[in-house]
This record gives C-alpha cells, structure tokens and sequence, in this order.
C-alpha cells in the first residue's frame, strides 16, 4: 500500500508524468536542440563566410604565386612559399612523431600491464601532454631546442657563428612533434584496442612469437587507426601559430627553405601577419580570405578525412564487442 | 616462486614469448624506454621553461639602473661574457659592434645612469615580487597602479593586469561555451536518434578542426563588428569579444568530453527509467547526467585549460591594451597574448624575457594542475561506471 501511494504522489508531483503531457521536456528538449544546432550554425557561418569570400580570390595562380614582388599586393601576391613552409614542417614533423607515438601506443596495449603504476605515470603524462597550451610548447621550443640543444651543437662543432642556435625548420618541426605526440598516442591506441583479442590469440597459437604477431597481424590491423592519427596530428599542426613563433616562422623570406637550420614562411603565420600587420586591411582583404581559405581546406579536409575513418573504426569495434 | 608464475602469465593471461627469443625481450625494453618519451617530455617542457624563468623566480634579477655602473676606464678587466650581459646585446650585436663602440655604449649607460639619478623610480628593481604583484605609486602618479610596461626607461612588470585579463576573458570564453556545449553533448548522446547521432558527431568535432589563427581572424575581421554592432560598445576588440570567439575554441572539447561521459553511462540506467515511464528528456536530466556529473566537471576543467592557454584568437581579437579593468567591454591583454607579441623583441636573456619565460611557467603549472585534476576525476568516474554496469 504504501509503495502505491509513493508512487502516486510521484506521479501527482509530475516526477514520472508520460513524455506527451511534459511541457517541461519538451521545452529542454528543444533547447539542447537549439544549442546543437546553434555551434553547427557558427560553424557553417565561418565555413561559408571564408568560402565565399575566399573563393572569389582563389587561383591557380594565387596558389602557385611567390611573394618576389609584393607581398601585400593583391594582383601579384601569391602563397606558394607558404604552403611549402607549412608541408615541409608538416612532414617533417610526422616523421619525428610517428615512430615515437606509435611505439609507445603498442607498448602500453600490448605488453604494459593496464593496472602497473608505469603506465599509469605514462598515460598520465599522455593526457598532461596535450593539455600543455600551445604557446607554452613555443617556449620550450625556443628554451631547450634552440638555446640548449642548438647552442650546445654550435659550440660542439666550433662554429664561428650560430648555425643551429637560432629559429629554424627542424626545431619548429620538433617542437610540433612534441606537440602531436599525445594525437598519435590516443589514436594508435584506440584502433589496437580495436582488433579482435581472438587474432592474436589464433597467432600465438599458430606458433608465432610476440613479436612475430604485432608485426604481422596486429600492426596491419591497426594501419587505417594509425594513419588517422596522423591525419589528426598532421591537420592539428598545420594550423598551429603559437609554437612557431619563436622555434622557425619567418616574417619573410626572400628564398624557400633549402636547408634544415632554415627559417621558413607559413600558412598560419601569414593569415596572423596580413590580419594583424598589412598596411592597408581593405586593401588585402583578398589575399586574407584567400590564404585562409586555403589554410582551411588543408586542416578541414585532413580532419574530415580522420573523423570518417576513425568513426569507421568505432564501429567495427562496437561490432567486435 | 609465485612471483615468477605471475610473470609469465604476461599478456591477457598468456605465455610470454620472450624467454625463448633474447631478440624479443630486447624489443620489448626498447618499447619501454620509447614510451617513457611522454614521462621525458612533460618533465623537459617544465624544467626548460622554468630553467629560462629561474633567476626571477629566486630573485636574481635587477632592473635598477643604478645599481651595477662600471667606470669605462676599467673595461678592459671584464671578459667578454660580462661585458655582453651588462651592455644587454645579444652574441650576434656584441660581435659586430668593435671596441670603441662598446666603450662609447658603456659612455652612453653611465650617462644614463648619472641622469637616472635624478628619478626615484630607476633606482627601484622592478623584477622583485612586490612590484610583480602589488600596485606601485610610481613618481607622476597620485595612487598606486598596476602597470604592464616592459618597454620603457622604468620597466615595469606588474602581472595583475594580464591574470585578470586572461580570467575574465576565460570567464567569458566558459560561459559562452559550456552552456552551448553541454547541451549539444546531452542533445546528441540521450535524445537525437542514432542516425542524428553518426552526423551530428563529427560535425561539432569539425569545429576543434578549425586553426585558431583562422578564429582569431574570424572574430578580428567579421564578429568584432557584428557584435559591436548589436551591442553598441565602444572599443571594437575587448575581452567580451574575444571571450565569445575563444568560446568557439572551447566548445569541441567539452562537447567531446562532456559526450563521452554521457554515452559512458551503462544503458540499463536509461532503460529502467524509460519504463518507469519517464520521458526523455527526464531520464537524461534526473539519470543520465547526475551519473555522468564528475565527467562533465573534468569537461569544464579542461575547457578552462585550453581556454586559459589559447593564444592566437586572443592575440587578433582583444585589442591587447594591458589596463587593469574587470570591464568586459574594455580591450584586454591575457598573458599568452603577451608571451607571443613581446618574446621576439625582447634581449636574450634579459629581465623582460626572463619574466615572460615566468609566464610560461605559471600558464604551465595552471593547465598540468586542471589537467591533473580533470584526468583523475574521469578515471574515477570510469571505474565507477565499470564497476555498476
């Protein structure tokens, strides 16, 4: 009797009234639903605001032009030395990061014990990684790469001037290397984690070695949730200003880099100089929106690319499970 | 001897290879020491920012310019490296410049040195805590102020502007942000249906694909405007604007976090209230989230991390004058914002560098701390969750 009456003024106070009578729902409902697609409108906003009005700039020569001349002058300017700085950082960059990030991914799933206060530390270390600001990484760049490691390999090798010691591509690449690592971690992770436990098992059993079954048959496997990671450190580094500030961006330059220890332009940095630092703002608007564009269709498209293929991943994994 | 039994049942309770094959154990400790990179790096980031920082920090630092003068006449009895340091060049000025005009340059501090006499505030080491974190009455003055002024005859380096700055600006990016966020996050994982769900997704995480230079450029060139607009302030770049465009940067992380806390929570929660005959909504907001509340906490934490830490919408879009004003509606400077628009002009290893290097070791030790805090708070509630389900 005296469950009924709980329930009864349960449902007298409204507390599990049915779903078609709640105002209440239905107005919340309706407001998460807003806040969705509220971000999804600010998002398409910047997305078409950046297409239309880059779009009207952007040409095969705006892409393959240099800088020789001008380069705040609409008619000549192009972004050509950009996009090689930022590509060549980029590589760079991932050959550093994806030996590292996938190894260390490989031991923690496959031979770290999940409850050993090492991996504990490691992933606690992982997750602090990618939480470090972005400008924080520009100091370290410039603090340990540049005025430690740089320094140290100039006066080891009695060079008169500085030739390491100073802002160049390769410590912008490491710095961003350090940065990424955390992406590459996370995603190598998620897609071993991914793999059926009965592969290896029937591997093992076959007579293989360790060893032998995460080349052979693990790491294939985990070859689409490795390359996402790549993806997602290569578009999140792309677009990265703050740690190459300091450790390699250059305001200009009159060549492309030709050497490790050289300075180089980029596609970020340039998007930050010609909205900040252009003589005449109306006047370069063009180019502005026209770097951007490009910028983004670089970053987007990576990063849609990642996102099918992880969320393809997710779901062979549901499947596993 | 049950030690050693526990050993070999290494990998999900399977016989390791590597006693057979000396190559595999190798392989297996080369694994190991790479994956400490991570453990190297977070040590190496903390120990080299706070290495350049050091001196301020233990109170090695003078800015009077009074205190060391040194007599040309006795130039010739410093090395070089001191020499350097007291002149303030850099290697590549020092060794361009030849001996008479380094003895014109230290002509040059003494007579500045004879004429900072005359002014009380030179005498002052600016770099020492109390002018760091109190208000000053400067000479000219007629109250104490907190003032960021690193390039000027009195440097002076009061840090109360810029960590109000980035507060207020954050406070604004998280109010902003986390409402929207948190409300997309329970929309997608309680009450948009499955096939919502898949597209919704990764349309929000596209926005985390977006360059902040090409938000900062957003809010600098289109919002500023539109919001000055709307709002009829009268600075066009201030912490409210440059709040709500960091806000943009925020929202994908707590929504991926905030969501993934959300869907974490067993199904049979949701089940059993809906046949109790609660409505969606109700079981998402009375089951599902009270579940999931130290996830969306962590959610917030490290949307204040990445908000307290961006750099470059704050950089476009603030307006970066560093006055010491609550105002939302007044241009602000955050102490990223300064790191990145002052580092590059400033003297190796001068005060001014050293003090933004300080900077970067405070911003370090904030987002490690919400980090820390954020990281232990989902490992709980993931084993809670694991636990119940």
């Amino acid at each position: 009797v005296s469950a009924a009456t709980t329930t009864a003024a349960a449902v007298s106070r409204g507390r599990f009234r049915s779903a078609r009578s709640d105002y209440g729902s239905a107005f919340f409902s309706g407001a998460t639903l807003a806040a969705t697609m509220l971000i999804l409108a600010m998002l398409a906003v910047i997305l078409g605001n950046v297409i239309y009005e880059g779009g009207a700039h952007l040409s095969w020569r705006f892409i393959t032009g240099g800088t020789e001349r001008d380069m705040f002058d609409v008619h000549k300017a192009g972004v050509l030395p950009m996009i090689v700085g930022t590509a060549t950082r980029v590589i760079l960059m991932t050959l550093f990061v994806l030996p590292v990030g996938v190894i260390t991914a490989i031991y923690l799933t496959e031979y770290a014990s999940a409850t050993s206060i090492f991996t504990r530390i490691i992933r606690g270390a992982v997750n602090n990684l990618a939480g470090v600001p972005s400008i924080v990484f520009g100091l370290f760049g410039l603090g340990f790469f540049i005025n430690f490691v740089g320094q140290h390999l100039d006066s080891a090798l009695g060079n008169a001037e500085t030739h390491w010691g100073k802002p160049a591509l390769l410590w912008a690449s490491l710095t961003l290397a350090v940065m990424t690592l955390p992406v590459v971690i996370v995603a190598t992770e998620e897609s071993l984690r991914a793999i059926p436990q009965g592969l290896r098992e029937a591997s093992l059993a076959l007579g293989a070695t360790k060893l032998q079954t995460i080349r052979r048959i693990v790491f294939p496997q985990a070859m689409p949730g490795i390359m996402t990671g790549a993806i997602l450190a290569i578009s999140r580094a792309a677009g990265e200003v703050a740690p190459i500030l300091f450790t390699g961006a250059a305001y200009y330059m009159a060549d492309l880099p030709r050497h490790f220890t050289d300075q180089f332009m980029d596609l970020g940095y340039h998007v930050f100089i010609l909205s900040t630092q252009a003589p005449n703002i109306e006047k370069t608007r063009p180019i502005l929106y026209a770097t951007v564009l490009v910028l983004l269709l670089l970053t987007c498209a990576l990063n849609l690319v990642a996102i099918v293929v992880r969320s393809r991943i997710r779901r062979k994994m549901r499947s596993v499970q | 001897m049950e030690n050693k039994s526990k050993r070999s049942v290494g990998w999900m309770g399977l016989k390791r290879g590597h006693r057979a094959h000396p190559f595999e154990w190798l392989a297996e400790q080369g694994m190991f020491l790479v994956s400490l990179s991570a453990i190297v790096l977070v040590f190496l980031i903390f120990l080299f920012v706070a290495r350049e920082a050091l001196p301020v920090l233990l109170g090695r630092t003078d800015s009077s310019l009074t205190a060391k003068i040194i007599p040309v006449s006795e130039m010739g009895k410093l090395k070089p490296a001191q020499l350097q340091e007291y002149l303030g060049l850099t290697t590549a000025q020092f060794k361009s410049l030849d001996r008479e005009a380094l003895q014109a340059l230290m002509e040059v501090k003494a007579e500045g040195a004879k004429e900072a006499r005359q002014n009380r505030d030179t005498q002052i080491n600016t770099t020492g805590w109390r002018y760091l974190l109190k208000p000053f009455q400067w000479s000219g003055y007629d109250h104490p102020v907190s003032i960021w002024q690193p390039v000027s005859q009195v440097q002076k380096y009061n840090i109360l502007p810029l960590i109000v700055g980035s507060l207020k600006i954050t406070l604004v990016a998280l109010l902003f942000s986390v409402p929207l966020a948190l409300g997309a996050a329970i929309y997608v994982s309680q009450l948009a249906s499955p096939r919502a769900r898949e597209y919704l997704k990764p349309a929000i995480e596209l926005l985390a694909g977006i360059p902040s230079v090409v938000l900062g450029f957003f809010a600098l060139m289109v919002m500023a405007t539109v919001l000055q607009r709307l709002f009829g302030y009268q600075s066009r770049l201030n912490a409210f604007e440059a709040g709500i465009a960091l806000g943009l940067a925020v929202v994908p992380v707590v929504f991926s976090i905030a969501e993934d806390a959300l869907t974490s929570v067993p199904r049979s929660f949701t089940q059993a209230a809906l046949a109790l005959g609660s409505s969606r909504w109700q079981t998402a907001s009375q089951i599902v989230l009270p579940a999931a509340l130290p996830g969306v906490f962590a959610a917030v934490v490290l949307g204040f991390g990445r908000a307290i830490g961006e750099t470059m919408v704050v950089l476009m879009a603030s307006g970066n004058a560093s006055i010491l004003t609550w105002n939302l509606f007044d241009s602000a400077r955050t102490i990223t914002a300064t790191i990145a628009a002052e580092l590059a002009e400033t003297v190796f290893g001068g005060n001014h560098y050293r003090i933004l290097f300080m900077l970067g070791t405070l911003l370090f030790a904030v987002t490690f701390l919400s980090n820390l805090v954020a990281g232990q708070v989902i490992l709980k509630l993931k084993r809670k969750l694991e636990g119940k389900a």
